[in-house]
């Protein structure tokens, strides 16, 4: 996934010399996490470099170079890290648009390692989309594969709005379905793990289906897909798993017709609980399929705590945790 | 703890005078018009360090222009400038009133700082951006910016540019180099050196001034700008308009136990001066050295306009509850329209009677445009933007689930 990611970043930057590329130990380095490798080494340090550690600068500076009319991607180093930027993607880049009537706009992305799974403890392994869903004028990103990091990337950096996209980082090397204690499995031999050369583009807004179900409908976007769909094939439970890939603007109408189908539904992410997009989802399944339900809605998320060091897999939300979800909402 | 440890306390900062005390600014030291020479362009910011601690003026209290910075400007520049000053400050007259009739919500004026920006504006070039505070509407009226826009503007009207969508005076220009207005404080300093970082990366020739109040160069953003301005010698003029309050709290509170708000350039490398705010010509001259230096690219400067806010901090405040009422007329910098009045008139440019007659016009001109905008609408009365507005422009499409909501709206 992370040769994904450097791959739409070379093919936008090929395409378009207005995109520049920066952030904490992204230039030279070519990032911590290795997504920016050779970019400033092929386009020059004026189009890929190194930035100060302030958050908040490299958002604001951001901000100011797509106003110019260049198109910044920039880089923070975990989304844990991006708190002190929060007022310039909230009040500034998200509302530059509307606030100037389209005088200023702000093509930006933002992108950002999300979730936990690698022993980072809770500086390094937060899910803090539902900050980013929650606030008008900014379009939310998760994909959960490298072919859709590749071509979603590639259609974020063509969008004309601000696009806050995260990566999984436990998905960087490799599916994971949440099995911590079996032999980490690569990409290669990984369908999703093929992405295609060139710079074809996956439309922000689609959710995909990753297994057709007749039973329940499971939720998820990022690393649990693959913990659901590992929960389904465990418990035996017909579940149609859907990756929402895109949380905004979100694909209702797949969400809609699923749940609709199976008149059960699961929703599944490794974010805290309270206030999280799981709350959303359940809102908008109970407003638009209420007389197909046949059981309550179930969330299964990270627990209301600061993500731990030592009892990460007792607060991941693994195949475990999802399959008693899926067996108890057959059940009701 | 040995036995001449005492008890630590808080230090908390007091300004000079508070309500019912005498104003006395005999510690404010103001260095004659003329004495600070004015370095090359190219200079070394380590060179310069004595002029974050000093005041660049170019008005003498005769109201001659003296010393290394005088002599940029034509008469009819001059006359250009006073001419800008005193719609500015009609225009906010005019403005104030209107709100206190309730034809808006809110009005911010400029009295006393009216200088600072119109003098600024001159400086800049076509193309070159702005990233303006809320008290910088003289960048729009001496560039020519339309009155009625402004006003349909702060009266949210049927045509104001932005929709009814942004509190009244957070204007907004690309096409006069204006960016447009956050309510949240210094946010777009840093703006302003990412957008002259892109125009250093594209290879331009623009450059970008960004602005910021005393108060608010305590926040974080404003640090985020000096840093990235310095590591990459930005093509950046970063202003700090020094008017001594931010509301109600002295600028000693953001300032700290520094000298001059010009001083934190230093710890950045970055050339830092300090300006008579008060003083057209001083303000101008500073301005066009600094943009200078930028389009060279010889990096930012940091200027420290030195000012007074003789009115309140909006229509939402009583400055009378937290200093004296006699501040504002012992402030020692004086009024900038008045400084430049007396100028003209010392070289024999101007009169009494050709300044009454100036007055007259620019009332005229400002009335002349409030009929217009008021034929429009206000914001009591009149044309208003659709409510259906509010949810266009929120992205470029409107995604399905506001297209919903809209409906649900019943717009």
């Amino acid at each position: 996934m992370i040769e994904a990611i450097r791959e739409a970043h070379d093919a936008a930057m090929a395409a378009d010399e207005r995109v520049v590329v920066f952030g904490e130990d992204v230039g030279f380095f070519g990032g911590v996490f290795r997504c920016t490798a050779g970019l400033q080494e092929k386009y020059g340090k004026s189009r890929c470099f190194d930035a100060p550690i302030n958050e908040s600068g490299i958002v604001g500076t951001a901000i100011g170079m797509a106003a110019y009319g260049l198109k910044p991607v920039i880089e923070i180093q975990f989304a844990d890290y991006v708190y002190p930027a929060y007022d310039q993607i909230v009040s500034e880049a998200a509302r530059l648009r509307h606030r100037s009537n389209a005088d200023f706009t702000c093509p930006l992305v933002i992108r950002m390692p999300t979730g936990g799974g690698i022993f980072g403890g809770q500086t390094h392994s937060q899910s803090p989309e539902a900050l980013f869903t929650h606030v008008s004028g900014l379009k939310v990103v998760m994909p959960s594969n490298p072919r859709d990091a590749k071509g979603l990337l590639l259609a974020s950096i063509a969008d004309p709005d601000p696009v806050i996209f995260f990566e999984p980082k436990r998905l960087y090397n490799g599916p994971f379905d949440g099995h911590h204690d079996q032999p980490v499995e690569s990409w290669k031999s990984h369908p999703l793990g093929e992405v295609p050369d060139g710079d074809d583009i996956v439309p922000l807004g689609k959710a995909a289906i990753r297994r057709e179900g007749a039973e329940v409908t499971v939720l998820a976007y990022g690393t649990m897909v693959f913990v659901a769909e590992a929960a389904a094939e465990e418990t035996g439970v017909d579940a149609e798993v859907i990756d929402l890939r895109s949380l905004m603007p979100l694909d209702l109408e797949a969400i809609v017709g699923s749940v609709q189908k199976t008149g059960r539904c699961v929703i599944v992410h490794e974010a805290t609980r309270t206030s999280g997009f799981g709350a959303e989802l359940m809102a908008l399944v109970q407003e638009h399929c209420f007389y197909h339900l046949e059981a309550p809605v179930i969330r299964v998320t990270g627990w209301d705590t600061p993500y731990p060091h030592a009892q990460e897999w007792e607060y991941f939300p693994g195949p475990g945790r999802v399959g008693e979800a899926l067996k108890k909402v057959m059940e009701d | 703890m040995t036995s001449d440890t005492r008890p630590l306390s808080l230090n908390v900062p007091e300004p000079g005078c508070r309500p019912g005390n005498t104003p006395d600014f005999s510690g404010f030291e103001i260095p004659r018009a003329g004495a600070v020479p004015r370095p090359p362009v190219d200079v070394d910011p380590d060179a310069i360090r004595d002029m974050a601690f000093s005041i660049v003026r170019v008005l003498n209290k005769d109201g001659e222009a003296v010393g290394d910075w005088a002599g940029a400007l034509s008469t009819e520049e001059l006359h250009e400038g006073l001419r800008h000053m005193l719609l500015l400050r009609t225009f906010d007259a005019r403005m104030l009133n209107a709100q206190r009739q309730g034809k808006t919500s809110f009005y911010m004026q400029h009295l006393g700082e009216e200088a600072v920006s119109c003098a600024f504006s001159r400086a800049l070039e076509p193309g070159d951006m702005n990233f303006p505070t809320y008290r910088q509407a003289g960048l729009l009226i001496a560039s020519g910016y339309p009155m009625v826009t402004m006003m349909n503007q702060i009266y949210s009207n049927a045509e104001d540019p932005l929709h009814g969508r942004q509190l009244p005076i957070m204007y907004s220009s690309k096409e006069h180099g204006f960016f447009t207005i956050s309510g949240n404080l210094g946010t777009q300093f840093v703006q302003s050196v990412g957008w002259a970082m892109a125009s250093a990366i594209s290879g331009d020739t623009r450059i970008a001034a960004g602005w910021i109040g005393d108060g608010s160069t305590a926040e974080n953003d404003f640090h985020a700008a000096m840093v990235f301005a310095s590591t990459y010698t930005a093509p950046v003029v970063l202003n700090i308009v020094n008017n001594q309050w931010a509301i109600s709290t002295f600028q000693g509170i953001a300032r700290g136990g520094v000298g001059t708000f010009a001083a934190r350039g230093h710890g950045f490398g970055i050339a830092s001066v300090r300006v008579d705010g008060n003083d057209y010509l001083a303000v101008h001259a500073v301005a066009k050295w600094a943009c200078e230096r930028a389009r060279r690219g010889h990096g930012p400067t940091l200027i420290e306009h030195v000012t007074y806010r003789a009115g309140g901090h909006s229509t939402s405040d009583d400055p009378s509850a937290y200093r004296s009422r006699r501040e504002a007329a012992a402030w020692p910098l004086g009024d900038p329209v008045e400084r430049l009045k007396k100028h003209l008139i010392a070289i024999g440019e101007w009169s009494e009677e050709r300044h009454a007659q100036a007055e007259a016009e620019v009332l005229d001109t400002v009335r002349t445009a409030q009929k217009e905008a008021e034929a429009i609408g206000t914001l009591s009365a009149g044309k208003v933007p659709s409510p259906r507005d509010m949810f266009e422009g929120v992205y470029e499409t409107m995604p399905p689930h506001l297209i919903r909501q809209r409906q649900e709206a019943g717009f």
